[in-house]
């Protein structure tokens, strides 16, 4: 049942840049729970478009600077 | 507030089942009165769920002001991934009812007694209760 978003993200990296930004915090700047940001940051959870361009407009970064795809190594 | 539902749902129709199941062997089961403990543990799961989906949000808003773990406007709050992952139980928790509709349908068409036909959708619909909480308990802990 565990299917990982292929998604990464950098949200972790991004809050500590933003003066060590809780995750408490970020959850309410994007009107979501705590659990769903920590879901989002671990992977278990690939959020809407809108969330994530909410998230980006948090930190002031394009969309691509918080969340990649990467390239499949075939 | 899954916990809530899918906990009262089991105690209740385990306690429904062993009073039923219990008056089984002494009665033939055309005279088991079986309705009103039915519309009884029917009335207790609406309420019992209303009680301690209230009593879960004090006690966590509480819980969570004290640890600062989050803050009480955190946990009532309802995101796009709370309704996703409710959808979601609540799909599986409609095709198992739909089963057990077909069951109780069988049990229609063959005559069976009321008794077994009424307790045969009560059982379907709490067999659906419990594989929806499940699901959505699943959904939460291993994200989706």
């Amino acid at each position: 049942m565990v299917r990982p978003t292929k998604v990464t993200n950098r949200i972790r990296a991004l809050r500590f840049a933003a003066d060590e930004m809780t995750q408490a915090e970020l959850a309410d700047r994007i009107g979501v729970t705590r659990q769903t940001v920590i879901a989002v940051e671990q992977g278990r959870y690939s959020p809407s478009r809108q969330m994530a361009f909410l998230i980006a407009r948090v930190f002031g970064v394009p969309l691509d600077e918080v969340f990649q795809y990467p390239e499949e190594a075939s | 507030m899954t916990w809530v539902s899918a906990v009262v749902s089991a105690i209740v129709a385990a306690v429904y089942f062993s009073v039923i199941l219990g008056r089984l062997g002494d009665v033939p089961v055309t005279e088991i009165a079986y309705q009103r403990p039915l519309l009884i543990a029917i009335g207790a799961v609406i309420v019992l769920t209303i009680v301690g989906s209230i009593a879960m949000g004090i006690g966590t808003g509480i819980s969570a002001e004290i640890t600062g773990n989050g803050s009480a406007e955190d946990i009532g709050r309802k995101d796009e991934r709370d309704v996703r992952i409710g959808r979601r139980g609540e799909l599986v928790g409609y095709y198992v009812a739909s089963i057990g509709m077909l069951g109780a349908f069988a049990l229609t068409l063959l005559e069976y007694d009321y008794f077994w036909i009424a307790n045969a959708l009560y059982l379907s619909f709490v067999v659906a209760a419990l594989v929806s909480s499940a699901v959505k308990l699943v959904a939460y802990r291993r994200g989706f």
